[in-house]
């Protein structure tokens, strides 16, 4: 019994072996086929909206070759800037550009590989589902207090910002509100989630998020009747966008390269495309 | 003493003496390295940028000072909140409750330490922010008020717990007589042990406050960090620890990152500051005679 036993479950476990490789085949072949005789670590570090991209594309590179490592930090972009330039970290990400002195200082290159639209957000029981960008500025720089003044209740409006050298806030106050004033009084937020949870338990707040991070807990506004969708930013049409980038300190080398060409290849736009961004080929 | 326990002990010295230096070292090194990183400010100038009232990173403003009364308002406001409550748990437990409940509320009040900090963020980030944007009908609810209710919770555990240590090194023979002349307990406790243990409320608080400074979470989640000066209870404030937090997650290379380190000087001495305090009062003339084995 107990024998006949054993070798049912050998037979099972056989049997999910070959299935799996089965399933390996069908669903890696090709893609995957740069990283065939590599070993060796990666260490990624920094923008936090990468991570979810990055982990797959770990977890799809590690399931077929055993003998590389992938290992996948958040941080934030300027943490990310940091750990590469000072050798911490194979690859640096960012939700912005790098700025001159930082490529300057580190002799960092930048691999753009998706786009990441930013949209103003309100609650969704807002009446207001459409703006003007002039009012988007005219209520970030404090000179509409109350939303009444663009045909919604009579109640004060309450502002959310991000961080002063977050990606989101670059994008949003660059792109949108042409880096004019933000008021003073504007409350700081440490991340898109954070944000969420501001506006989606305030009626009365208006804030911004990477358009990957719109849900059904809060509502993007339109600008002048143009929807905050992946499909606007696309094709150009909604103008509040920016790139993630990966970063290098110098050169990457041929592992990193692979893993570079991967992320910006075919197999790993559908990954982009799950997390809500836009792949940039 | 015999051989071998006197070769032990000057072991268990030295090594104990490698352990405090190294700490020490470790100490001085933070210290050393904070100043070294605000070196640049002060040789070129940045200092009074830093030094100043606006902080408009876009605008070349880089001033801390609207952090640092974030940081001082805040802990006092918690302290105020906070200290008069530890010290009627503390006259709870030591006097008024049954045996049994005391040790149950010493036992809550230990489990409140081992409450990470995120959770009392968190949790109210979905229960007071609400309560407090409904109730007052002004600001958002991320505010100054919310910030300093969630850390006085915090740092309520540490300021107990400082000084019910201390109210039992007192020696009983002084709550005897107070029993024998027939002193109410509460009458005790105001009258007599709280006295007897001046110092070790001084101690308690001055640690409290230094925990409520030192505090990131509950400020960065809760306070709403418009770097400004508070009208009210209700508009958002930003504390040093918060500052430090939100400018080096995304930043690197800018004037913003370096003022940071300013902060984290500022914060190191007053934390510096405190320490110092409560060794000048544990050490402070007129050792007090009431607590056992001092």
């Amino acid at each position: 019994m107990g024998i006949q036993k054993r070798r049912v479950d050998g037979v099972v476990i056989l049997a999910v072996c070959f299935f799996f490789g089965l399933m390996q085949g069908v669903a890696f072949c090709g893609a995957l086929d740069g990283f065939s005789g590599l070993e060796g670590t990666i260490a990624i570090a920094g923008g936090t909206a990468h991570i979810p991209v990055m982990n797959d594309a770990a977890k799809n590179i590690m399931t077929v070759n055993p003998g590389i490592r992938i290992t996948v930090e958040g941080g934030g972009s300027g943490v990310g800037v940091q750990k590469v330039g000072e050798g911490l970290a194979d690859i640096g990400n960012t939700g912005r550009a790098l700025s001159e002195l930082e490529i300057a200082k580190y002799g960092l290159k930048s691999f753009a590989f998706a786009l990441d639209g930013v949209a103003a957000a309100v609650h969704p029981e807002n009446p207001v589902s459409d703006l003007s960008p002039q009012q988007v500025r005219d209520i970030f720089a404090g000179s509409i207090t109350n939303w009444k003044a663009v045909g919604g209740m009579d109640a004060p409006i309450h502002l959310f910002c991000r961080d002063e050298a977050s990606g989101t806030r670059e994008v949003f106050w660059e792109k949108l509100l042409k880096k004019g004033p933000v008021a003073a009084t504007a409350n700081i937020v440490a991340s898109n989630g954070a944000m969420k949870v501001a506006i989606s338990q305030d009626k009365n707040a208006i804030g911004y998020v990477g358009i990957g991070h719109v849900d059904q807990s809060l509502k993007a506004l339109k600008l002048e009747g143009i929807a905050a969708t992946q499909e606007n930013a696309m094709n150009g049409s909604y103008p509040v966008v920016r790139k993630l980038y990966m970063n290098t300190r110098g050169e990457p080398s041929k592992l990193v390269r692979t893993f570079i060409d991967y992320v910006m290849g075919p197999e790993c736009a559908d990954i982009i495309k799950k997390y809500g961004y836009i792949p940039l080929k | 003493m015999n051989h071998v326990q006197l070769v032990r002990e000057r072991w268990i010295r030295r090594s104990l003496l490698i352990a405090t230096g190294i700490s020490a070292g470790a100490i001085l090194f933070i210290f050393v390295l904070l100043v070294y990183f605000c070196l640049p400010l002060i040789t070129s100038g940045g200092m009074s940028s830093v030094l100043s009232w606006q902080w408009k990173p876009f605008a070349g403003e880089f001033g801390i000072l609207p952090m640092c009364a974030g940081s001082l308002l805040l802990s006092v406001f918690a302290l105020g909140l906070a200290f008069p409550a530890a010290i009627g748990i503390c006259g709870f437990a030591t006097v008024l409750a049954a045996r049994s409940l005391a040790r149950f509320t010493l036992v809550l009040v230990h489990f409140m330490t081992s409450i990470p900090t995120v959770i009392y963020g968190f949790v109210s980030v979905f229960l007071l922010v609400p309560l407090v944007r409904d109730w007052f009908s002004t600001g958002t609810g991320f505010s100054f008020l919310t910030a300093g209710l969630s850390l006085s919770l915090l740092i309520l555990p540490t300021i107990v717990l400082v000084f019910h240590a201390r109210l039992q090194q007192i020696d009983p023979a002084l709550r005897l007589a107070a029993e024998a002349m027939g002193l109410t307990p509460v009458r005790q406790f105001l009258h007599v042990l709280v006295p007897a243990a001046s110092r070790g409320l001084v101690v308690a608080a001055i640690l409290g406050f230094g925990r409520a400074i030192g505090d990131t979470l509950i400020s960065l989640m809760l306070a709403g960090n418009a770097p400004r000066i508070p009208d009210s209870l209700f508009d958002s404030i930003r504390t040093l620890t918060a500052h430090i937090a939100l400018v080096l997650a995304t930043d690197s290379q800018s004037m913003s990152y370096r003022s940071v380190f300013a902060s984290g000087l500022i914060l190191f001495l007053l934390m510096g500051a405190a320490n110092f305090f409560i060794r000048r009062m544990d050490r402070g003339p007129g050792e007090n005679r009431y607590e056992n084995g001092r």
